[in-house]
């Protein structure tokens, strides 16, 4: 299970980048591809909709299941990532090249909330 | 605890990953289910099947207690070997259980059940002995291993890993089964492939494993084996029929023996409550998501639902099994209901894929 130390955790398995322009990239982690199985569909959230920290913002199926992306802090959506859409394989490939959509976010200190690497990794080994 | 078969170790060191399959820890793939699919529409793959439970029917009235315990006619198999799929039906016509049955010898036949069903069969099996009036032995083979090396390429190399069971099965039709010195080779399975089906002692499965491994048979998991099935047009018990439902809602019809006098249980159930339900396939119109288990479907003679559901790695579609009202007829538009949006769909007569080929269009 990877977990890179730069990005930032969720509870339910998503990951998010800081970019420099000071919006987030979202995607879900290895450990959440692996559980999945091989991903065949990805739906996105609309750009320019507000979505608050944790709720349903976009729907992942793999062979086996289809499950919730829930979004990681309060924002909008300002892009989407639709070559991803359309071969979702990636996902499992490269689960953190895999970015599914960025947002801004509404307070820019909420990711300091988000659980870091090591935390992560313990979280998901339970 | 879960219960493991011979095989455990050796699926572990390949890597797989591990699932709580009804009580087994069964591996649910060894990397990418996709993967494991093609390889068995396009080469050989094999699944470790020993979850599932051989049970030996033995002895005088043998014949004559599945002529009354099986709603598809065992009268059907007359030459030694042969292999035929039947359902096992409750007093309220219910399917109990789908399974084969193999016929070894006049007082030998071999029935293969699914892993979840296996202990109430013996006890529904032993409970019909009284029913029928005759007592022939019921043996649950605990000790066999079963390895289902399935595709286009699966008979040669189950031939290079035992040499000495091509003589005696090369020429062998699908359907039928031969004992070559200690392991069962059956021309059945469950993807729609060719291929053999392997009955062997637990203890000379992991060898036997290994030697298809070195054959370049790719191991597969439970995902693959589902996909393959659906894909197969072949039903799952639990998903699209169970105690409840009538074979004849099922799309079982085919295997249900109405014809001839002899009586079977469950057969007074099915005369009385004609087929309600027809069992066909969908395919989604976009790929904009994936059928599932359970999904409303809404045509215009009425609701069905989704029974089994799927992507399909050689569409590259979803696909489903639907019982659906009997008006409906196969090329219909239909709508489903997934995950809150009506997804458009059109009806099909299943299998998908059969022998590599797509049969729908």
């Amino acid at each position: 299970m990877k977990t890179p130390e730069q990005l930032k955790y969720t509870e339910t398995h998503e990951w998010v980048a800081s970019e420099a322009d000071g919006t987030l990239a979202v995607g879900i982690t290895d450990h959440a591809q692996e559980v999945l199985g091989d991903i065949v569909f990805l739906e996105l959230p609309p750009v320019g909709k507000r979505y608050a920290q944790g709720e349903a913002c976009a729907v992942i199926e793999s062979v086996k299941a289809a499950s919730d992306i829930n979004m990681p802090v309060a924002g909008v959506v300002v892009a989407t990532n639709d070559a991803l859409a359309k071969s979702p394989e990636r996902v499992n490939a490269d689960a953190y090249a895999a970015w599914m959509f960025r947002i801004k976010p509404d307070n820019a200190g909420d990711v300091g909330g988000l659980m870091a690497a090591a935390a992560y990794a313990d979280h998901a080994a339970k | 605890m879960l219960k493991t078969t011979p095989l455990n170790a050796a699926h572990r060191a390949l890597g797989a990953r591990m699932v709580d399959f009804g009580g087994w820890d069964m591996p649910v793939n060894y990397g990418s289910q996709i993967e494991e699919h093609h390889a068995v529409r396009r080469d050989a793959g094999m699944f470790d099947v020993s979850h599932m439970l051989a049970i030996d029917v033995h002895g005088d009235g043998a014949r004559e207690f599945l002529r009354r315990a099986l709603a598809n006619n065992v009268d059907k198999l007359r030459d030694p070997g042969r292999a035929l799929y039947a359902c096992m039906l409750n007093h309220a016509g219910g399917v109990v259980d789908d399974l084969i049955v193999y016929f070894l010898g006049e007082d030998w036949f071999r029935l293969v059940v699914n892993a979840g069903r296996a202990e109430g069969d013996l006890v529904w099996l032993e409970s019909l002995e009284r029913i029928a009036g005759v007592a022939p032995a019921i043996r649950p083979r605990r000790d066999l291993a079963m390895i289902a090396v399935q595709g286009p390429n699966a008979r040669e190399r189950v031939w290079q890993a035992l040499p000495g069971t091509r003589a005696a099965t090369a020429a062998m039709p699908s359907f039928h089964a031969r004992q070559s010195g200690e392991v069962m080779l059956a021309r059945t399975g469950y993807t729609g492939e060719d291929g053999f089906e392997l009955l062997l002692p637990a203890a000379r499965a992991e060898t036997l494993w290994q030697q298809l491994l070195g054959c370049g048979v790719k191991p597969c998991g439970l995902g693959a084996r589902d996909t393959l099935r659906l894909e197969a047009g072949m039903n799952l018990w639990g998903q699209d029929m169970d105690e409840s439902m009538s074979p004849l809602d099922a799309g079982l019809a085919w295997t249900v023996d109405l014809a001839s006098a002899r009586d079977f249980l469950g057969k007074a159930a099915l005369l009385a409550h004609p087929q309600r339900w027809q069992l066909l396939g969908l395919v989604l119109a976009e790929n904009a998501g994936v059928l599932r288990s359970h999904q409303k479907v809404s045509t215009a003679q009425g609701e069905g639902e989704v029974t089994s559901g799927t992507f399909s790695p050689t569409l590259e579609r979803s696909i489903a099994l639907a019982r659906i009202p009997l008006d409906v007829e196969v090329g219909g538009p239909v709508q489903v209901s997934v995950r809150g949006r009506q997804l458009a769909a059109k009806v099909v007569q299943p299998p998908f894929v059969r022998n590599g080929r797509i049969l729908i269009n």
